[in-house]
């Protein structure tokens, strides 16, 4: 019993603090805590001092002390050792607009600085208006883009391309069944085939005279003249009015109403800020683009419409309904399982020969839907990671709240599952960028690709032109990929809030 | 008696092969607190997440204020919107402070604009106490904090049944006092509840019945009075004897 009482203790005068006993804190802290503080260590800093004297020393030497900064030829590079400046200064052009005419180039520079001034807005958290500006980014920006990179005008509005996709979709379906027909004068089992080829045939005669009011509509503004702006006003009465009704009519519908109206208003002064009511600026190839503005658009592309692509497969992948889960399963396992080099060749080669007849895709498209699809496949499976680790309460909760499915997913699951996967995603989104070299091998001349073409110029043929170019390259990719891996830790912080206490 | 708000008859589930719940009949009159209790595997939980449709079940009916929710759960979404749900680990949104957590749904399920839901549910959050913890995330929070947000949470959709899926047990005991007051005081506005609880002081307290369940059926069903000082089946007596000593 004495023993239990005696371990009873109670403090009498409370301790003053101490100041700490050895350095621990500040660089020499470091040094002795963390550098040199066993025999391994002391080893272990000695190598990678070295190691770091034998690579950082070199490139220093190669790219600033040696370097050559001024000359008009090779002549200037031939005697020094170090980098050759000049060749990149006089190639600098070809390597960001490639084969881009001389006169237009003006054109890739403004949409550099249309997304420049989209983006930076976006990516800061702090500025207002987040909804406007990532609806201009994702939505406004590529059409504008689009007619200011490629240039060509546009000859009618929605309702011209409404009756264009529904004829072609209606000649398609026409066609199928003349092929059905042709197939049952030597088949053997040629009155089955004659049925539903004649079947065939007759539903696409009925849509064509369902559609014929649109199409002789569509017809006539062609004639008319003023096909454009006749065709627009039209579009903007119709898509504002089911805006309207849809809204809520009379009661609540003046908001999207006057939403509708807005956006129209802006298209309308973009299309004749840039005249495509006639004609727009002159067409330049995608052939004839380069450089880093293929390979800004290539990726762009592909990481603006990978995202939305691998979270539809994942959430596919993950329905109870059979039909949608073995598509998408389907669908990721075959791009997983075939390189990029061959989803390019078949993109590029091989694909038009399946499209039907006069339906012919740009060069530079095919290989975006190859890289979107490729890549899609890839962040679906990053997607599928996070959905897995939300807990089923999360769901059970929303459900019984009264939340649909739809909303339970976009409110609550994926919220949740895509701040757990963004290390993954911005893995795959800076693999794409540096992926879009592989276009190269297809006739594309990226920034890759036009390094490598520059070096084939005589006048600058030199030792040190090679190293130059892939040293100039190298950094290039090298600021686009650490700067978005640092703007996804960034965003990681922030959007984990929550998981601070 | 007013009309049973909550009527399961002949409700029968499979997990696969294995009967979970065997011809439950059970009516809960508007106003009616009641407690079900038994040892676990009985079925309890099975049962009252029958009544929101988070379980399917294979045979019987269930209908909750007039609405029907038969084996092939068409009305899911409309007995959702009249049923409030409380669960054992909580389940509030992590990413979403606690105001958002409660305006959610009445903004998303109701159309209520977003400055009135904001106002209710900052009603119901001093309700259960907490107003001033609003705008933290539900991971700073305790989790009797926690569990009475959850509560508030349901509330906000103005439920006119509230279901507690053994609310108290995966909290402290100092926890389990605050969150069951929560409880009780919901009980005195008249709020009808079902609850699965191995708390026995609360079904005393606060319930109309009680109900027992074992082995998938409701074994025995009286006042917390009778039950407790005189249960009838033997099944029911074992239990008792185990767990009031």
């Amino acid at each position: 019993m004495s023993d239990i009482t005696a371990s009873a203790y109670v403090r009498q005068d409370l301790l003053t603090e101490r100041p700490a006993p050895v350095k621990t804190t500040g660089f020499i802290g470091l040094v002795r805590t963390r550098l040199l503080n066993s025999p391994t260590n002391i080893l272990i800093t000695i190598v990678s001092a070295l190691l770091l004297w034998f690579t950082i020393v070199p490139s220093v030497k190669f790219l600033f002390v040696d370097a050559v900064w001024t000359g008009t030829d090779r002549t200037a590079c031939l005697t020094e050792n170090g980098a050759c400046w000049p060749y990149i200064q006089a190639k600098l052009p070809q390597l960001i607009y490639g084969f881009y005419p001389e006169a237009e180039r003006w054109r890739v520079n403004l949409t550099f600085a249309l997304a420049a001034v989209l983006l930076v807005p976006m990516l800061v958290p702090r500025l207002p208006a987040k909804a406007i500006n990532a609806s201009l980014f994702f939505f406004a920006f590529p059409v504008v883009a689009f007619f200011l990179l490629h240039g060509g005008g546009i000859s009618g509005f929605g309702l011209s391309w409404t009756a264009g996709l529904l004829q072609l979709f209606d000649d398609s379906i026409i066609g199928a069944g003349q092929v059905l027909l042709n197939l049952s004068k030597t088949s053997a089992i040629a009155p089955l085939l004659w049925v539903l080829g004649s079947l065939i045939v007759l539903v696409g005669k009925a849509i064509y005279w369902l559609i014929f009011p649109l199409t002789w509509l569509r017809d006539q503004l062609e004639a008319s003249g003023q096909s454009v702006w006749t065709d627009f006003a039209i579009t903007t009465a119709v898509v504002s009015l089911i805006a309207f009704a849809l809204g809520g009519g009379v009661r609540a519908g003046w908001r999207p109403l006057a939403w509708s109206l807005a956006t129209f208003a802006a298209i309308a002064i973009v299309i004749k800020l840039m005249g495509l009511d006639h004609g727009g600026l002159s067409v330049v190839q995608t052939r004839l683009w380069g450089g880093l503005l293929v390979t800004l658009v290539v990726s762009v592309a592909g990481i603006v419409t990978s995202l939305p692509i691998g979270i539809a497969l994942a959430l596919g992948r993950r329905s109870s309904i059979p039909l949608i889960r073995i598509f998408s399963i389907a669908f990721i396992e075959f791009w997983r399982g075939v390189p990029l080099i061959t989803v390019l060749f078949f993109a590029t080669y091989m694909l038009p020969l399946f499209l039907p007849g006069n339906f012919t895709v740009d060069g530079l498209v095919r290989a975006l839907i190859g890289i979107a699809l490729f890549t899609g496949a890839y962040q679906a499976e990053n997607v599928r990671g996070g959905l897995a680790a939300i807990p089923r309460g999360q769901g059970e909760a929303a459900a019984a709240l009264g939340l649909s499915w739809w909303k339970t997913t976009s409110l609550i699951v994926l919220p949740q599952a895509l701040r757990h996967v963004i290390p993954n995603l911005v893995n795959s989104f800076i693999s794409l960028f540096k992926d879009t070299s592989l276009v190269s091998i297809v006739a594309l001349f990226d920034l890759l690709g036009s390094l490598r073409a520059s070096f084939a110029d005589p006048k600058w043929s030199a030792p040190s032109t090679l190293f130059t170019g892939f040293a100039f390259a190298g950094i290039i990719y090298f600021l686009f990929c650490f700067g978005m891996s640092r703007y996804s830790l960034f965003v990681e912080h922030r959007l984990n809030a929550h998981r601070r206490n | 008696m007013s009309d049973p708000i909550v009527k399961i008859t002949g409700l029968n589930k499979w997990y696969g092969d294995f009967h979970v719940l065997r011809d439950i009949d059970l009516e809960v009159r508007k106003g009616e607190r009641i407690v079900i209790c038994g040892p676990s595997g009985s079925g309890k939980s099975t049962l009252i997440r029958c009544i929101n449709a988070l379980e399917e079940f294979q045979e019987g009916e269930i209908v909750v204020d007039g609405i029907e929710l038969g084996p092939n759960l068409k009305h899911i979404d409309a007995v959702r919107r009249e049923v409030g749900m409380v669960f054992q680990s909580f389940n509030l949104f992590p990413h979403l402070t606690v105001l958002d957590n409660c305006t959610l749904a009445p903004i998303w399920v109701r159309n209520i604009p977003k400055r009135d839901a904001e106002a209710t549910a900052m009603k119901f959050l001093e309700r259960v106490k907490i107003p001033h913890q609003a705008n933290k995330f539900p991971g700073q929070m305790s989790g009797g904090q926690q569990q009475r947000v959850a509560i508030a949470r349901a509330l906000t959709m103005n439920p006119k049944v509230m279901l507690f899926d053994e609310p108290t047990s995966a909290l402290d005991p100092e926890m389990v006092k605050e969150v069951l007051d929560t409880m009780v005081d919901l009980a005195e506005e008249g709020m009808t509840m079902l609850v699965v609880t191995h708390e026995m002081g609360f079904a005393r307290e606060v319930a109309n019945r009680v109900v027992f369940m074992d082995a998938g059926q409701i074994i025995e069903a009286n006042t917390p009075n009778e039950f407790f000082a005189s249960p009838q089946h033997a099944r029911t007596k074992l239990f008792l004897s185990q767990i009031l000593r």
